[in-house]
């Protein structure tokens, strides 16, 4: 079953058409940068982006914050909201279970294939802006910072305004710090997916199930920023979102970077749980 | 092969159906029918395990469904609300798709066994065209090949000739004949009584979630022990069978009497002509009429005079 979603979800050009666009935003972002070499003043605009001129293999870290806002979790909810109701809508749910597909193999089919889709969508990201901030970028040493216990949006600064004063990273420290960066967001998206997944199976709409995912994450982005919703901050889906930046600090900080998996971990567990819960006992009468 | 005891099924404060007691026998072609929204649709998911039962039980192939569903399902090729799809992909892209989801299936090779689904429905010079583009008729072959991929012991069609021209509904009718001689058994729904009266063995009749009538279908249209004759000379033919009329319309009439033959010897005897003569059966469609209701999709003005 889980080779037959695969190759469903392989044989669909919105797969390839969403991974596409998610790859050709940072290119785009590059090809200006490079050609203007005008990068956002340090702490303003993408997290490390003014830090990649001087090296293009910092790019893909770049290029991941380029697209974690907006671009990929709406990828990860249209995907994760299609998986149920998608078929639901289409009327191809009773055929699959009059198969008959298990209904709880058929949602652990769709969530591996959901979490492929997440990681190969990072993944991809990651290598075609390590490709094009090779070409476009010099490879000069980099420098981390050493600070710590900054807000995210001050530590880009400090990438590029400490230089200096940083420890130099080796290629294969970047690779490693992009890799753990890679683990992160692709968890950090199984979240935004376990969301989807969930409203999937409560409608027949894969529109509604995608839009009520994003409709949480937006509610979570605004209420991080709100500081009279202080006391459940840290409980956040998207609080923890930006915190992949401490993995390139010297030495890295933990703190952040656990509570965020923690936090996703639990969204996961109780969501995917209570997708299974609905879907195992629902009356298919699409 | 089908059992039901006290079937009973309510979403919220709907009844949708209400006690049902199938009993469907091996072998059997047998027909379902009702108006619009009369629990058909309902009944035929819960057989199938996608809607699960209030109360009562269900028997298919004598293992309890939903308990056992997915050890019955594998001998089941079921059309439920018309045929679905992919509709990017290719019918044999669609067919091979779904033959590949769930428990591996033993025997033939896949390709063998979609190619001669397909030419069972007459779908067999398909190309590679996506199914979007299908017409409807091709689309409802496409579902009946999918319900035939693992040669099922049982079919459970919803509607199977929906979307069809007079030549695809024969064609269907014939196709349906041969598997129930091959052994198959088949359980279909419809509101379409020509189909039925001319498929079906056995028929039962949901009205407002309850089954009102389950008979065998030679039973049911049984001889009425009336004659139905017509003839140019109505005026003299009704003043000599005198008594046994008991109506007349135009040149038509329904004489009291069992035997056709004996009607039409004293007609031609007197030397009145006949031009048509035969016995009056009860028809599926009066039977149908006088144990159910108008359909849900029927809504009347509250303040209808």
């Amino acid at each position: 079953m889980i080779r037959v979603e695969l190759l469903k979800m392989a044989r669909r050009p919105r797969t390839w058409v969403s991974i596409a666009l998610l790859c050709g935003l940072p290119t785009l972002v590059a090809i200006f940068v490079a050609v203007t070499h005008i990068v956002p003043p340090p702490g303003e605009g993408p997290t490390l982006l003014s830090a990649v001129l001087s090296n293009g293999s910092l790019y893909p870290a770049a290029a991941l914050a380029i697209v974690l806002p907006i671009f990929l979790p709406v990828a990860v909810a249209v995907m994760a909201g299609d998986t149920i109701a998608g078929e639901a809508g289409s009327g191809m749910l009773r055929y699959l279970l009059a198969r008959p597909v298990g209904r709880t193999r058929l949602l652990a089919a769709k969530l591996v294939a959901l979490i492929t889709y997440t990681l190969s969508a990072v993944v991809l990201v990651a290598v075609t802006a390590y490709i094009t901030g090779r070409i476009l970028f010099g490879t000069q040493p980099v420098a981390v910072t050493t600070g710590g216990g900054l807000s995210s949006g001050t530590i880009a600064a400090h990438v590029a305004a400490t230089s200096l004063s940083g420890t130099a990273m080796t290629p294969a420290d970047i690779l490693i710090r992009t890799a753990a960066t890679i683990v992160f967001i692709a968890v950090s998206m199984l979240g935004v997916g376990a969301i989807a997944l969930f409203l999937s199976t409560l409608t027949d709409s894969p529109l509604a199930a995608a839009l009520g995912a994003l409709a949480a994450l937006i509610t979570s982005g605004v209420l991080v920023t709100l500081n009279a919703a202080g006391s459940v901050n840290p409980y956040l889906p998207t609080r923890y979102w930006l915190a992949w930046v401490d993995f390139f600090r010297e030495p890295i900080l933990w703190r952040d970077i656990d509570r965020g998996f923690a936090v996703q971990a639990v969204y996961v567990v109780v969501l995917l749980g209570a997708a299974w819960a609905n879907f195992a006992t629902k009356d298919i009468t699409s | 092969m089908i059992v039901t005891h006290a079937l009973t099924k309510r979403y919220g404060k709907v009844l949708a159906v209400d006690r049902v007691d199938l009993d469907v026998h091996e072998g059997d072609r047998y027909g379902f029918l009702g108006p619009n929204g009369s629990g058909k649709t309902t009944v035929v998911r819960m057989l199938l395990g996608l809607v699960y039962a209030t109360s009562g039980e269900i028997e298919v192939m004598g293992k309890p469904v939903p308990a056992k569903v997915s050890d019955v399902l594998p001998q089941i090729g079921a059309l439920v609300e018309g045929p679905s799809n992919y509709g990017h992909l290719s019918g044999r892209a669609n067919l091979a798709l779904l033959d590949a989801a769930g428990r591996k299936s033993s025997g033939r090779p896949r390709r063998r066994r979609i190619s001669e689904a397909l030419d069972r429905v007459g779908l067999g010079g398909i190309d590679n065209r996506a199914v979007k583009k299908y017409s409807l008729g091709m689309r409802q072959r496409l579902g009946l090949a999918a319900a035939l991929l693992r040669s099922p012991r049982l079919l459970v069609l919803d509607e199977p000739t929906n979307g069809l021209d007079p030549q695809g509904i024969r064609e269907i009718r014939d196709l349906l004949g041969e598997l129930n001689a091959a052994g198959t058994t088949i359980f279909m729904s419809s509101h379409q009584l020509s189909e039925v009266e001319l498929l079906c063995t056995r028929v039962g009749i949901v009205d407002h979630g309850r089954l009102v009538l389950q008979q065998d279908l030679s039973e049911l249209r049984a001889l009425t022990g009336r004659v139905i004759v017509h003839t140019p000379d109505a005026d003299r033919a009704a003043a000599l069978l005198d008594g046994r009329v008991e109506q007349r319309e135009g040149d038509r009439l329904l004489v009291t009497e069992a035997d056709p033959a004996e009607v039409n010897t004293r007609l031609v005897e007197a030397g009145l002509r006949v031009t048509e003569i035969r016995p009056e059966r009860r028809s599926l469609e009066e039977q149908m009429l006088a144990v159910t209701s108008s359909g849900s999709d029927r809504v009347d003005r509250e303040d209808a005079p």
